[in-house]
């Protein structure tokens, strides 16, 4: 994977304080999508941005980006099925994808559960996704780097 | 049309020649961080935040990405040349091209003077008819959201084939997936 030992210790220390804000910030993204613009796949890409961000300041073996990096294929997998399934959930109240959530007032982030649980589905699978695909190339590189190995 | 559009096309449109013209592959992937974060500025002020928002956050990742990969590679990789007679004709396609381009433009309504039947009908109705508010979020996960199914179906099966090609030659321990 990348460089274990990962960057200088100021990198590591902003990268502290601002992966649960970059965290956080997606999630809102992602989560007040259909009131402001946004949505599913750009909150996902943000919170992938903060564990690929960890990777690189702490290196590929610790901080939450390697524990991130363990589950990532399960997580991309599980956003899939439960996009999946919140669309089958549509044929409780009529058809398939249909919004099956009572819904509330307009410019809340009740006015639409099922909108809401679908970009939260995607942002689960865009941002597993994403940084399942770091981490392929990541490690990719990691084995052309090190020849030695490669014939494994 | 708008002065500071017209800028940052041309500003993107350099963006993209110096990625071609770059010998060291670290500045290409640069110059295309600069073509990306144009265009999303570009998408900003033709009134579309959501595709801005998009485009600039995947424009961070992917450029990271990149860089990490352009780091491994040797600063003097081999490129190849064009021989005289390949550019002159490629310069040639791409001036008809343009023309042709140019003179289809000239038939198209002017940016935003003409909104047609369906984009009104959403505007007007997707708010109350979805709950949402964001219009576009509307279209994306109620009436459009088989697309996204869709979507959501190719980067799935995109990460599942990268992940089998580029997978660690070695399994490092029991129960890792990575």
């Amino acid at each position: 994977m990348s460089d274990p030992q990962g960057m200088s210790i100021v990198v590591r220390v902003v990268t502290r304080w601002l992966f649960g804000l970059i965290l956080i910030f997606g999630l809102a993204v992602a989560l007040f999508g259909h009131v402001t613009p946004g949505g599913g796949f750009a909150g996902g890409t943000i919170v992938a941005c903060a564990f690929v961000l960890a990777i690189l300041a702490f290196g590929g073996s610790r901080g939450p980006g390697a524990a991130f990096a363990r589950w990532a294929s399960s997580l991309d997998a599980t956003g899939a099925l439960s996009f999946l399934v919140l669309a089958i959930l549509g044929y409780t109240a009529g058809s398939f994808l249909h919004q099956w959530a009572a819904r509330g007032e307009l410019f809340t982030l009740g006015s639409t559960p099922s909108i809401v649980l679908l970009n939260l589905a995607i942002l689960l699978k865009v941002g597993a996704g994403l940084f399942a695909g770091f981490i392929a190339v990541a490690v990719f590189e990691g084995a052309a780097g090190s020849e030695k190995g490669a014939d494994a | 049309m708008d002065p500071v559009l017209i800028g940052l096309t041309v500003f993107v449109i350099l963006g993209s020649l110096a990625a071609l013209e770059m010998k060291s592959l670290l500045s290409a992937v640069i110059a295309i961080g600069v073509v990306g974060l144009g265009l999303s500025i570009v998408f900003l002020l033709l009134g579309a935040p959501d595709i801005a928002i998009t485009q600039v956050v995947v424009e961070v990742i992917v450029v990271t990405v990149l860089i990490r990969a352009a780091a491994r590679v040797p600063e003097e990789t081999p490129t190849l040349r064009a021989s005289r007679a390949r550019t002159f004709a490629g310069a040639g396609v791409a001036l008809i091209a343009v023309g042709l381009l140019a003179a289809a433009f000239q038939t198209l309504p002017a940016f935003g003077s003409q909104r047609f039947a369906p984009a009104l009908w959403y505007l007007e109705n997707a708010p109350d008819l979805t709950g949402a508010t964001n219009v576009v979020t509307a279209i994306l996960l109620d009436f459009r959201a088989y697309d996204t199914l869709g979507e959501a179906t190719v980067i799935l099966t995109a990460v599942v084939g990268a992940l089998a090609v580029l997978r660690r030659p070695e399994r490092p321990k029991e129960g890792s997936h990575v």
